[in-house]
């Protein structure tokens, strides 16, 4: 019992991490068609940014300020630069991508070093709680709260503001969109950094979590961002957290039950998924006709 | 009365192909213009050229005197055209009130006025107020395509063949929309359905392979039978 509450709440903790980044990158999908291989970049750079913040200052909080700040400017400057051109050509977004994602990975061994940097639980989120036989770590419980406030507000904006309804009726048919008026590049410029700065939050999230971080982590989450994007549904925020949820879950215990796999597992299921319901599982991307 | 839109020499490609090659197309303020023409002819591009979504490569498209050749979609809508598309366009998932939120620019009196006027023009719309647009039924979802394009102050209708696999019967409610939506704005209506379009129409355009080929008043094409049968396979 005691195991399997500690790899519900590893799965968990996991799942909410790789959730934050494919969160942006499944609304990037079903609102502009944008395939885009860069955002593990801005993972990585959340990270560092956070993390060396969160060194100089002593303060985690001030560290994930400056980390979801990095998101946001780092998002603004590649949507302009590096998605701008490429709208409506898949083979030129993922060559622009990929390219722009080792710029970044790349980067940050030029201004922070090739070598992993260790990061430490900040005091008041470390240590562990014992209930009965159950340890539950702070720190994972801790993310698996962030990562539930933030599906929370942000599924508040989808369904409740205007904004909202606006990405998704994009995610659906982005012609008639802006036939009804909205100019719908803007919205786009403004989701694209939203879910940079979640990307970035996940990677600082995930440094203290991991222990420590290394200039390849983003490259490595973005493969299990783009397999959560597939399996939940191209465009579904809500398929995002249950797939991203899924995925951390069943990692988590097949490194413990049948560790061989473990690392074949999301490819399992990202193809037992596509052979069953290949729009995903919770696609919002269906063509409404008579 | 003034032309309202006027379409000069139009060319459009889309992709490779030369769609469009020589529209020539007015709008009168206060009436019903009818463009015809067979399937394939080029009505529903002309229509999307106008709303800059298949940009015209040649011509030009002039609305109350302005030049709209070269401007984006969200740019003509906001100038006051409403755009109802040959497959609605509805948001599937979204609600009838949700469709309509996104279409409603800013919720001023007289906006929420004219929704409550668009709601007892189609009931039915009030009637599933929270129902999922996707779950209408193909007449439903006629009523509120044109009801999203007409909320807003809009001084020009585009609307695509709206009488499309719909019933007779819920034809004919849409042609009564239509006759009251007239009272507020010009419309440019697209429809293979003559009898309905010789009803309401004021005026016609003929379109075949691209190019506009007859113009004038609805009243003489009715009378003409040749033109019926060479154009429109009927008479
Ligand atoms: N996206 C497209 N790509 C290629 N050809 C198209 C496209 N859209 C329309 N066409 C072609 O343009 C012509 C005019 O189409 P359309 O404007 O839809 O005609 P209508 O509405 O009069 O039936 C047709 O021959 C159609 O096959
Ligand atoms: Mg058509």
């Amino acid at each position: 019992m005691d195991l399997l509450i500690s790899l519900v709440i590893n799965g968990l903790a996991t799942g909410m991490l790789i959730f934050l980044l494919a969160a942006g990158l499944t609304l990037i999908f079903g609102l502009m068609d944008v395939l885009n291989f860069a955002h593990g970049g801005l993972f990585v750079w959340g990270a560092y940014t956070g993390v060396f913040t969160y060194a100089y200052t002593e303060s985690f909080l001030i560290g994930i300020v400056v980390a979801i700040l990095t998101g946001i400017l780092f998002g603004f400057i590649m949507e302009k630069l590096i998605i701008t051109p490429v709208y409506g050509n898949h083979v030129q977004q993922i060559l622009i991508t990929l390219g722009f994602m080792l710029v970044l990975q790349e980067m940050i061994k030029v201004a922070f070093g090739p070598n992993a940097i260790p990061v430490s639980v900040p005091t008041y989120l470390a240590g562990s709680w014992e209930i009965g036989e159950v340890i539950v770590i702070k720190y994972r419980v801790f993310i698996i709260i962030v990562g539930f406030i933030i599906f929370g507000i942000f599924h508040y904006i989808l369904t409740r503001t205007k904004i909202g309804l606006i990405v998704r009726a994009g995610v659906m048919n982005k012609e008639m969109v802006q036939a009804l008026g909205i100019n719908i590049k803007r919205v786009f410029l403004f989701v694209f950094m939203t879910g940079a700065s979640l990307a970035a939050l996940g990677g600082m999230l995930m440094a203290p979590y991991s222990g420590s971080i290394y200039a390849e982590m983003g490259m490595e989450f973005a493969i299990l961002g783009f397999i959560v994007v597939v399996i939940g549904g191209m465009g579904s925020f809500s398929g995002s957290l249950l797939a991203a949820i899924l995925v951390g879950l069943a990692g988590s215990f097949m490194a413990y039950y049948v560790p061989f796999l473990s690392l074949a597992v999301n490819m399992i299921l990202m193809a037992i998924v596509l052979i069953f319901r290949p729009q995903g599982l919770f696609s919002m991307i269906r063509r409404e006709s008579t | 009365m003034q032309n309202l839109l006027k379409l000069h020499n139009i060319h459009t490609h889309i992709g490779q192909y030369h769609i469009l090659q020589g529209i020539d197309f007015e709008a009168k303020e206060g009436e019903v213009s009818v463009l015809l023409g067979r399937n394939g002819a080029g009505k529903t591009t002309t229509l999307k050229t106008i709303m800059g979504l298949t940009p015209a490569s040649n011509g030009s498209v002039h609305f109350f005197n302005q030049d709209i050749t070269k401007k984006a979609t969200y740019d003509i809508a906001n100038l006051g055209i409403g755009y109802v598309p040959e497959d609605q366009g509805i948001f599937g998932q979204l609600t009838v009130e949700e469709n309509l939120k996104v279409a409603i620019r800013k919720e001023t009196p007289e906006v929420m006025e004219k929704l409550e006027y668009i709601l007892e023009l189609f009931p039915d719309l009030k009637k599933f107020w929270k129902k999922a647009g996707g779950n209408l039924s193909g007449g439903q979802k006629q009523m509120l395509a044109m009801a999203r394009a007409f909320v807003n102050d809009s001084k020009l209708l585009l609307i695509d063949e709206p009488s499309k696999g719909l019933a007779p019967i819920v034809i004919e409610k849409v042609m009564e929309a239509i006759v009251e939506m007239k009272k507020q704005s010009t419309i440019v209506l697209v429809e293979q359905n003559f009898l309905m379009a010789s009803n309401i129409g004021d005026t016609y355009t003929l379109i075949d392979d691209g190019r506009t080929v007859h113009r004038g008043a609805m009243s003489d094409l009715i009378q003409n039978e040749e033109l019926k049968q060479k154009y429109l396979g009927i008479g």
